[in-house]
C-alpha cells in the first residue's frame, strides 16, 4: 500500500478501534487496553517514518477529492508542526489508553471510556493534520464533541453535566467563530487549503478583511485554548476522569488553539495587531493562571490552572514572533505535553491509590509508593524548568526570547518570571507535598500503583529527562521542522544543557529564587488569593451561568409570545399569510389576470356539475353541525373529481374519488375522538373577519389559477412523455410512468414522507388516548380518596 | 354497527374491493390505475371492514402491524431502485425480463416492484391512522 493510503487509515483507525472498544472490553475487561493501545501505537510508528524526510526540510501533502465543485478537499499536510502533534497525540494516547485501563479497572461503562478517548483522539489527529479548512472545522468541532461526552462521562452528577456542557458552549461557540474566519481567509484568498496559504504570500495582511479574519481566528483559539477571559472552562473540566485531564485538558486538546496560531501563523502573524494582542492575552492569561493554581488545593485543580498559564506562555511567545520566541514556543509545547501529562497521571494515581487528592489531606507517601514520587519529582523538575530535563532547555530559550532591554520586553520579561516562578512552587507542592512529611490517614491504604497505572507517566517522564541528554538529535528530528513550520521559514534550534552565561540564566536563576520563597510561603500565598478573589467576588465561571439563564428567558419569553399554543391561532397566522402572498404579489408586480373568456355553449351536463360543486359549498356553509359541513365538503370534491374525468384525467379522478371518500371517513373519525362539539360556536365578530380570510384566500387562489391558465401553454414537456413514455419506460399510462419511472426517485421521496406522516399521526393519536386514560385514573384515585 | 345487512355484505364487499385495488394496481402501467389509487381502495375496503366488524377484527385479519406493511412497502421501493445500480446504470432505472409461464410472456420489471412498495405504503400508513382513530371513535 502507498504512503497516501497508509496515511488514509491512520485517520481513520482511531475510529474503528473506538467502534470495537465496547466489545473487546466486555470479553477482556480492562485487559483490552494493552490491545487497543495498538492502534495509536501504530499511528505512532507510521508516523515515525515521516521523521527523517521531514528533518531534511520536505513537506508531505496528500488527499482526496471531497466535494470538488466546491473546491474541498479531504487532505492531509505533514510538516514539522502537524508531524509533532500527530506524534504526541499517538505517543501520549497510547499510554493513555493503558492508563485508562488501569484507572477505571472494573468501571461499568470503561468500554464506553475507552470508545470516547479512541474518538476524541481520532478528531485531534484529523484536527492537527488537516491541510482542508473546512476538514479542520470538522474535526476541531469533533474534538468539542468528543470532549463533552468525556468531561461528562460521569453523568450521574450535576457537576460534570454542567462542566461539560459549558466546555461544549465555550469551544463549539468558538469553533463558529473559527468557521467564519476561515470562510472569509477562503472567500479574500479563493484559498482552502493551508499548504497553498502558506505560499499565499502578504496580500492577506493588507487585505480590508485581515482584522476580521484575525478576530475571529483568535476567537476560536482563544475559547479552544482556555486564554482569558475564557478560561473558565478548563478548570471545570476536571470532572472528568483523570486519563481525560491528563490527555485532552493538557497535552492536546486545549493545544488546539495554540496549533491554530502556530499554523498561521506565517500568514497572518508579524503584525501589530498580531504582536499586541497574542502577547497581551497571553501574559494575562499566564499570569492569572498561575495565580489561580496557588490557590487551589485540590491537585489536579492545581495542575490545570498551570496548565492554563502554561497556554497563555505559548500564545505569548507565538505573538512576540522573533526566532527565538518561536523555538521557545516549540520546545515549550513538546516538553509541557510531556511534564504536564505525567503529572496529572501522578495526580490520577495518588487519588486512585489513595481515595483523596487534596493537597492538605495527603503525606508521607513516599514509603508506600516510591515509583509514583520519582516519577512526580521527574515532571516537577521539568516543570519548575531544572537542568537537566527538557523543562529547562524551553525555559532557557523563553528567557532568551523575552530579554531585551527595550520597556515592553522588560514587562514580559518580568511577568513571566513570576507566572513561572508560581509554577515552580505548583510543580513542587504537587510532587513533594503528598510525599513527604508525617504520614497522614488517607480513606484508603495508600499502596504502590500497577503496571498500567505507572506505566505511562514513567515512560513521559523518562522522555523529559532523555531528550534533553541527546538534545542535538532531538532539535534535528523535532525542534527544529516544528520552528520551521511555525515560522515559515528554515530555523535551527541549537539550545542544549551546557549553560551560557547571560540574561537568560540570569532570569533563570531569579525564577528559581522567587520560586523557592513562593513555595515555603505556599500556603500564606493560598490564604492571600482566598482574600482577594472572594473581594472580587464576580468571575466569569458565575458570568457564564448568568448569560445562559438570560439566554434562556429570552428564549422563554419569545416563544410565549409567538407560540400561544392556540390552534386557531396558528391558522389564522398562515391563511392570512397565503391571502397577503396571493394578492399582493400580482398587484404588486403587474401581474393580475385578463378577464377569463367564457364559452358561450357550455354542454347542459358540465353546467349541472359545476352547480352541483357549488351548492356542495353552499351545503358547508350553512350546515348546522360540523358532521354534515365534513359531508357536504365531500360534495363539491366528487363534483371535481367528476369534471377531471371529464377533461381526460381518469388517474387524478379516480384518485380525487378515493381522497374525497377517505378524508370524509377520517374527518368523522377524528370528530367522533376528539368529541367536538357538533356545532359551531363562534361569535360574530369572530367569524366575520374568520370568513373574510377565507373569502380572500378563495379570491387569491381563483385569480392565481386564472393567471396561470391563461399562459401560453407549453408542450415541450407534454409531447417528451407522449413520445417516450411506451418505447423507453415500457407504458401507455403517461401519468403512471411518470410517477414510477421517469420521477421514481420524488415518489421514493413521497411515500417516505406519506409514511412519515403517518406514524407522527399515530404517535399524536396515542399520546392523546395515553392522557386521556391518565385522565380517567386519576379521576377514578380521587373519586376512590372521597 | 347494528345494521344485519351491512355486516352481512361488508366481508363481501371487501375481499372484492381488495382483489380490485391489486387488479388497479397491477393494471396501471398501460391503463388508468397504479400504486397510490389501488392503495386508497384497499384502505377503503379496510375501513368499510372496521366500521362493520370493529377494529380488532380488521387488525386480526391484516396479521401485520399497518406500519410494518408501510415499512415493508417503503423497503420494497428502495430495494427496487437499488437494483439498477447493480445492473451498473443509474439509480431507479427500470429493468425488465420476459419470463414465460406454460408459454404466457409475463413482463416483470423494477417499476412494478416499486409500485407494489408505494401500495403497500399508501395502505399501511393511511389504515394505520385510520385504524387508530376508529378503536377510539367506537367507545
Amino acid at each position: 500500500m502507498d504512503v497516501a493510503a497508509l496515511t488514509f487509515l491512520a485517520l481513520g483507525l482511531p475510529f474503528v478501534a473506538a467502534l470495537v472498544a465496547p466489545v473487546l472490553t466486555r470479553f477482556l475487561g480492562h485487559n483490552a487496553a494493552w490491545l487497543l493501545a495498538l492502534a495509536p501505537a501504530a499511528i505512532f510508528v507510521h508516523f515515525l517514518g515521516f521523521v527523517p524526510e521531514i528533518a531534511d526540510g520536505e513537506i508531505v501533502t496528500g488527499g482526496y477529492a471531497w466535494i470538488p465543485s466546491f473546491n474541498v478537499s479531504f487532505s492531509w499536510l505533514i510538516d514539522g508542526l502537524s508531524l509533532t502533534f500527530a506524534l504526541l497525540i499517538s505517543g501520549i494516547g497510547a499510554l493513555i489508553v493503558l492508563y485508562s485501563g488501569g484507572y477505571l479497572k472494573g468501571h461499568p461503562h470503561q468500554g464506553r471510556f475507552l470508545s470516547f478517548i479512541l474518538m476524541f483522539m481520532g478528531s485531534m489527529q484529523g484536527l492537527v493534520l488537516s491541510d482542508s479548512f473546512l476538514m479542520l472545522f470538522v474535526f476541531w468541532e469533533l474534538t468539542s464533541i468528543t470532549s463533552f461526552l468525556l468531561i461528562g462521562f460521569d453523568h450521574g452528577r450535576e457537576a460534570a453535566r454542567r462542566a461539560a456542557l459549558q466546555a461544549l458552549v465555550v469551544t463549539g461557540g468558538g469553533g463558529l467563530l473559527l468557521l467564519a474566519g476561515l470562510l472569509i481567509l477562503w472567500n479574500v484568498s479563493g484559498i482552502t487549503q493551508f499548504s497553498l496559504l502558506l505560499s499565499f504570500g502578504a496580500e492577506l495582511k493588507e487585505s480590508p478583511f485581515y482584522l476580521a479574519v484575525l478576530l475571529l481566528v483568535l476567537g476560536g483559539a482563544f475559547t479552544k485554548s482556555a486564554q482569558f477571559p475564557f478560561h473558565f472552562w478548563l478548570p471545570n473540566a476536571m470532572e472528568a476522569p483523570t486519563p481525560v485531564s491528563a490527555y485532552l485538558h493538557s497535552a492536546t486538546m486545549v493545544k488546539a488553539g495554540v496549533y491554530l496560531l502556530m499554523r498561521l501563523n506565517p500568514v497572518l502573524g508579524g503584525t501589530p495587531e498580531w504582536q499586541i494582542l497574542l502577547p497581551l492575552f497571553g501574559v494575562a492569561t499566564l499570569v492569572s493562571g498561575a495565580a489561580l493554581a496557588v490557590r487551589q488545593t485540590d491537585l489536579k485543580l492545581m495542575l490545570a490552572y498551570t496548565t492554563m498559564a502554561s497556554l497563555g506562555l505559548l500564545v505569548l511567545l507565538t505573538g512576540v514572533g522573533s526566532p527565538h520566541a518561536v523555538e521557545a514556543a516549540a520546545l515549550y509545547l513538546v516538553a509541557h505535553a510531556l511534564f504536564k501529562g505525567a503529572l496529572f497521571m501522578v495526580a490520577g494515581i495518588i487519588d486512585h491509590e489513595t481515595g483523596s487528592r487534596d493537597l492538605t489531606k495527603l503525606g508521607g507517601l513516599r514509603s508506600a509508593m516510591p515509583l509514583t514520587f520519582v516519577i512526580a519529582l521527574a515532571g516537577a523538575l521539568s516543570m519548575a524548568g531544572l537542568p537537566p530535563f527538557f523543562g529547562f532547555l524551553a525555559k532557557e530559550e523563553i528567557y532568551g526570547a523575552l530579554s531585551g532591554f527595550d520597556p515592553r520586553s522588560m514587562a514580559f520579561a518580568a511577568l513571566t518570571v513570576v507566572g513561572n516562578a508560581l509554577m515552580f512552587a505548583v510543580a513542587f507542592a504537587v510532587a513533594l507535598r503528598p510525599f513527604l512529611g508525617p504520614k497522614v490517614e488517607t480513606p484508603r491504604q495508600a499502596h504502590e500503583a500497577p503496571v498500567l497505572l505507572w506505566l505511562g507517566p514513567a515512560i513521559l517522564a523518562l522522555k523529559g529527562l532523555s531528550i534533553a541528554l541527546m538534545s542535538g538529535l532531538a532539535h534535528r528530528l523535532i525542534s527544529s521542522p516544528m520552528s520551521s513550520a511555525i515560522a515559515g521559514g528554515p530555523r535551527t534550534v541549537t539550545i542544549s544543557l551546557v549553560p551560557h552565561i547571560g540574561m537568560p540564566l540570569l532570569l533563570s536563576a531569579a525564577t528559581v529564587l522567587v520560586g523557592v520563597v513562593f513555595y515555603l510561603n505556599l500556603d500564606r500565598l493560598r490564604a492571600g488569593m482566598a482574600v482577594v478573589l472572594a473581594d472580587i467576588g464576580w468571575g466569569p465561571d458565575r458570568g457564564f451561568d448568568q448569560f445562559i439563564r438570560g439566554l434562556l428567558r429570552i428564549a422563554v419569553a419569545i416563544t410565549r409570545r409567538v407560540q400561544s399554543g392556540k390552534l386557531d391561532v396558528y391558522m389564522t397566522a398562515v391563511f392570512v399569510l397565503v391571502a397577503a402572498v396571493l394578492l399582493a404579489t400580482p398587484v404588486l408586480y403587474g401581474e393580475l389576470p385578463r378577464a377569463p373568456f367564457f364559452a358561450a355553449d357550455v354542454p347542459a351536463h358540465e353546467l349541472a356539475i359545476m352547480a352541483i360543486a357549488v351548492a356542495g359549498l353552499v351545503a358547508v356553509v350553512l350546515a348546522a353541525d360540523r358532521l354534515t359541513a365534513i359531508v357536504s365538503l365531500g360534495i363539491q370534491g366528487f363534483a371535481v373529481a367528476v369534471i377531471f374525468l371529464l377533461y381526460g384525467a381518469p388517474d387524478l379522478s379516480f384518485t380525487q374519488f378515493m381522497i374525497e371518500t377517505l378524508s370524509v371517513v377520517v374527518l368523522a373519525l377524528v370528530m367522533t375522538r376528539l368529541r367536538l362539539s357538533p356545532s359551531d360556536h363562534r361569535p360574530l365578530h369572530q367569524k366575520v373577519p374568520d370568513s373574510m380570510i377565507a373569502l380572500a384566500c378563495g379570491l387569491g387562489f381563483g385569480l392565481f389559477l386564472l393567471r396561470a391558465t391563461g399562459m401560453p401553454f407549453d408542450a415541450t414537456l407534454t409531447d417528451f412523455y407522449n413520445l417516450y413514455s411506451k418505447s423507453i419506460a415500457h407504458g401507455a399510462n403517461v401519468v403512471n410512468v411518470i410517477i414510477v419511472d421517469f420521477r421514481g426517485t420524488d415518489t421514493l421521496g413521497e411515500i417516505a414522507v406519506v409514511m412519515t406522516t403517518g406514524l407522527a399521526i399515530l404517535s399524536l393519536v396515542r399520546l392523546r388516548a395515553g392522557s386521556l386514560k391518565r385522565g380517567t385514573d386519576e379521576r377514578q384515585d380521587a373519586e376512590e380518596r372521597a | 354497527m347494528k345494521s344485519v345487512i351491512f355486516r352481512t355484505v361488508a366481508p363481501f364487499l371487501t375481499s372484492l374491493m381488495t382483489l380490485f385495488s391489486i387488479f388497479v394496481l397491477l393494471r396501471g402501467h398501460n391503463e388508468p390505475g397504479g400504486g397510490f389509487i389501488g392503495g386508497l381502495i384497499a384502505v377503503s375496503a379496510l375501513a368499510i371492514y372496521g366500521i362493520a366488524h370493529g377494529v380488532e377484527t380488521v387488525r386480526r385479519a391484516i396479521y401485520f402491524h399497518p406500519m410494518a406493511i408501510a415499512g415493508a412497502g417503503l423497503l420494497a421501493a428502495t430495494v427496487a431502485g437499488l437494483i439498477s445500480l447493480f445492473a451498473h446504470v443509474p439509480f431507479m432505472t427500470g429493468l425488465w425480463i420476459y419470463p414465460s409461464l406454460f408459454g404466457v410472456e409475463i413482463p416483470l420489471s423494477t417499476v412494478m416492484l416499486f409500485d407494489t412498495g408505494v401500495y403497500l405504503v399508501v395502505v399501511g400508513a393511511i389504515s394505520s391512522v385510520a385504524l387508530s382513530l376508529e378503536e377510539r371513535g367506537g367507545e
